[in-house]
């Protein structure tokens, strides 16, 4: 928790309304994205109990499992929930665009568009994820056949889950965390877990925020009260108004969901967003394909050099979305003011045509002052960045006291052009306001690692096929 | 004895509680207090109602927020803590829900049938092994024949055993699942959870709640053997958790060291004998008798100290009241914001620090510098873009 959104947080409070943590939407907000609202079976290990289901606002899809213990009852949730998912999911792979790979010596094929899956919590995420654990290694033949659809949906919601882990990845998002995102609450983060109470908390304030505490679950998890009180004897009886007491359960939440989506394209976009959805279609297509190739489902767990790229691929993700955001937002790179990571000055002095030609060639250098009144904790050779110009890099040559700040001396070197004469403007001039930080988009490769078959027997040796024998018995053991 | 196995422990949509035991107190059993303490002053806080016992679970829950002088002597005196917030107006939703209740009784029946087959298979247990069922009528015969049987070193799966603790100068009775008797003479507890353990995982939450409940009835087991003059290092500190595996109720055997909890527990438990101290110090006549009028019991709890933080609303009955109670601190926020606030104690001396209105403390400086340093920065980004 950084003290600007601490501080914001207490603004929430005394204002009894949430507080604006962002100026920029950070997340992509699809043109048609699919609602999924899950309610898991308590006390089952993850058996589903309802979903809701849809991408129209109007007309939710209810889906229900009448008998929650029953395996051919769960088996068919799944095929009506792959009946739902899997046309929405595949509609995307239809038309592409070429991108240019190799500097431009090849291109590869990326679909125009890809889906987006919006759930109401975090649980959620874990939900799909062990339903996805739970289908995909099932088949359609044998002696446990499970319903056409089953074994792809399983896959499916492997991957998407897979991918929510991904930071700034907008294939499958959760409104609790796209709303804390974007706004602090007067309330703990434990609380912002609530979907009801977070949303008051933007819409209304600290008081519906209270009554939506008591109000209806946002799942997967039921409220134990409404279990007893009302779940249990309706799954005694069989009874026939079940699917309409869950659709009555649901409905708020659904409504919440589409208010949240509502909320969230109020906001402008940040800059950045849409290279993320790149990003996202790119690893979208790639899993398309992978399907309709007839694609083996993932393993139980990662294989050691799977586990390790998989890592390096969230970190380098999870590097990139901090800085992309920081340089999208002045609210989010203020935090990094605040910590020392960046400061705000005027260009007191500048020396644009400044050449450098000590070495074989010469080269463009210019020289900036910058005069802040921010602590600078940068030392000189540190090299900086300006949101402003990111394709540019400014060296630290020395800081010295100065008045009621600092005179930072900085060297340019980038993003100027070609020539030995700086292109107009690229060189900010006396009197511009300039933030500087030691954040940089600049592309950081990863570690080499070995092929799978390499793997050395410190990691445990090559992985062994993805298979899982003790599954085909599991659902059938549950539903005596 | 309603078994309580499979707990939730979802935060949403209400913040349900891990069930207590309710222990059938009608019997007329004595609980040994500490000397220091009476049954009158205890009687006395907790008025004419039956007295809520402690168990694993709360005392799990105490080593959670130790500082709550509140919680500490609430459950001391055995208040009921969910009438007691019935009563403020502040009812907390803490009931655990009938499908996970059967599920556990299930698993564990299962577990537990023709002699504990499975059991033992799950545990390595061979048939030779011996089963002792405690379940006996009254507490105290429990508690002596537990002990008898401890003594009594044999290979053996005692079940329904009885374990008493020293909490705060109180004595607590506690019901292990289950303890083993290992081959080589060392005691081990068994824990029986219906969670699922996927591909080798399960929730953490859970199993660091199973964890330190197993490291309360490590710790009971060897006090007991100390009190019997025996080596309490022969309870080892490694406990099992049996747990259906995947998707299945197949059990599945996993092994936890719990020498982290044991010492985390030893210390909170250490730093709760103050317990009765407090109580010594609350006025004369101070009494939560739910029989009193609301404002009676809001003027009775002002005399003792809570330590509200939003882990609470998960662990602890009257957090809805002190929620209330916290409004307007820091604290309510959660310790994080706390401490990014700079641990300064409430909102408005935040916004009046940051805002320069108030003149800070000595040791708020650093903080009120931070706060100044924020609001502007703050102020300034969202005024660029509104």
């Amino acid at each position: 928790m950084s003290t600007l959104t601490a501080l914001a947080r207490a603004q929430a409070v005394a204002a009894g309304r949430a507080q604006p943590i962002a100026t920029v939407r950070h997340l992509h907000v699809h043109d048609h994205p699919l609602v999924l609202i899950p309610i898991a079976m308590a006390g089952e290990a993850n058996a589903p109990l309802a979903a809701m289901i849809g991408t129209e606002p109007a007309s939710p899809r209810l889906l229900v499992v009448r008998q929650p213990r029953n395996r051919d009852d769960r088996f068919a949730f799944f095929a009506d929930l792959a009946e739902e998912l899997l046309p929405y999911l595949e509609s995307f792979a239809t038309e592409t665009e070429e991108v240019p790979v190799d500097r431009g010596k090849d291109v590869r094929l990326r679909y125009l568009d890809a889906p987006q899956i919006w759930l109401p919590n975090p649980a959620g995420v874990d939900f799909l994820r062990l339903l996805g654990r739970s289908t995909r290694f099932r088949t359609v033949d044998g002696e446990h056949p499970v319903p056409a659809g089953v074994p792809l949906l399983g896959r499916w919601l492997t991957y998407l889950a897979g991918s929510a882990e991904v930071p700034g990845s907008s294939l499958l998002l959760t409104a609790v965390q796209a709303l804390t995102l974007h706004w602090a609450t007067g309330q703990s983060s434990a609380e912002d877990a609530q979907l009801g109470a977070l949303l008051a908390w933007i819409e209304s304030g600290a008081a519906a925020a209270r009554e939506a505490e008591n109000g209806p679950v946002a799942g997967p998890a039921t409220d134990p009260d409404f279990d007893n009180r009302v779940l249990a004897p309706l799954i005694e009886r069989s009874a026939p108004e079940l699917p309409e007491v869950l659709r009555e359960l649901l409905l708020p939440t659904w409504d919440r969901m589409w208010r949240t989506l509502n909320l969230l394209r109020r906001l402008p976009a940040g800059e950045r967003v849409r290279l993320r959805w790149d990003s996202d279609r790119d690893a979208y297509t790639a899993f398309a394909e992978y399907v309709a190739e007839g694609g083996a489902p993932q393993p139980r767990r990662d294989g050691a050099v799977a586990a390790a790229a998989r890592l390096q691929r969230l970190e380098s993700a999870a590097a990139r979305y901090a800085v992309q955001r920081a340089f999208d937002d002045p609210l989010v790179l203020a935090e990094y003011r605040l910590s020392g990571a960046a400061f705000a000055g005027v260009v007191t002095l500048a020396n644009p045509n400044r050449v450098d030609d000590r070495g074989k060639r010469p080269v463009l250098r210019p020289r900036i002052m910058v005069h802040t009144t921010e602590p600078v904790r940068m030392e000189p050779g540190t090299s900086l960045t300006s949101p402003a110009r990111t394709a540019q890099k400014a060296r630290v040559v020395s800081v010295a006291p100065a008045g009621d700040g600092f005179d930072v001396l900085l060297e340019l070197s980038g993003g100027m052009g070609r020539k030995l004469v700086a292109e107009p403007g690229s060189v900010p001039e006396v009197g511009e306001r300039l933030v500087l930080t030691t954040l940089s988009e600049a592309y950081r490769p990863g570690g080499s690692l070995p092929d799978p078959s390499d793997t050395p027997w410190t990691h445990g040796g090559p992985p062994e096929p993805a298979t899982d024998p003790s599954d085909a018995t599991d659902l059938s053991a549950a539903a005596d | 004895m309603g078994k309580r196995l499979c707990e939730d422990l979802q935060l949403v949509p209400s913040f349900p509680l891990e069930r207590g035991l309710d222990f059938p107190l009608e019997c007329g059993l004595d609980f040994p207090w500490s000397a220091a303490l009476t049954n009158d002053r205890l009687d006395q806080l907790r008025g004419a109602a039956k007295a809520k016992r402690h168990n694993a679970r709360t005392i799990a829950a105490l080593t959670g927020n130790p500082g709550c002088s509140r919680r500490a002597v609430l459950d001391a005196a055995g208040v009921d803590k969910l009438g007691l917030a019935d009563r403020l107006g502040f009812p907390g939703s803490f009931g655990q829900s009938r499908f996970a209740l059967s599920r556990g009784n299930a698993f564990e029946a299962m577990l537990k049938a023709d002699d504990c087959a499975l059991l033992r298979s799950v545990l390595g247990a061979d048939d030779a092994v011996g089963y002792q069922d405690l379940n006996a009528d009254s507490l105290g015969d429990r508690h002596a024949r537990t002990v008898r049987v401890l003594t009594d070193a044999q290979a053996a799966l005692i079940d329904h055993p009885l374990l008493t603790l020293d909490v705060a100068g109180q004595t607590v009775y506690l019901e292990p699942d289950l303890v083993a008797y290992a081959h080589h003479g060392r005691l081990q507890v068994v824990e029986i959870k219906s969670f699922a353990i996927v591909d080798d995982q399960a929730e953490s939450a859970k199993v660091s709640a199973a964890a330190v409940q197993a490291a309360v009835y490590v710790l009971a087991l060897r006090e007991l053997l100390e009190r019997l003059g025996q080596d309490p290092a022969l309870v080892s500190h490694e406990v099992v958790l049996v747990c259906p595996e995947n998707f299945s109720l197949n059990p599945k055997a996993v092994v936890l060291d719990v020498r982290k909890q044991l010492s985390t527990l030893r210390r909170q438990l250490s730093r709760l004998s103050s317990v009765t101290a407090l109580i010594e110090a609350l006025p004369e006549g101070v009494s939560f008798d739910l029989a009193l009028d609301p404002e009676q019991l809001i003027t009775a709890l002002r005399h003792i100290e809570p330590r509200y933080a939003p882990e609470c609303l998960s662990a602890c009955e009257l957090s809805v009241y002190c929620r209330h109670e916290a409004t307007g601190g820091t604290a309510a926020l959660g310790r994080t914001v706390r401490e990014a606030l700079g641990g300064i104690e409430t909102v408005t001396e935040v916004l009046d620090l940051a805002a320069g209105r108030r003149e800070p403390s000595e040791e708020q400086t650093e903080a009120a510098a931070l706060l100044r340093a924020a609001l502007r920065l703050r102020t300034e980004a969202l005024a660029a873009t509104s």
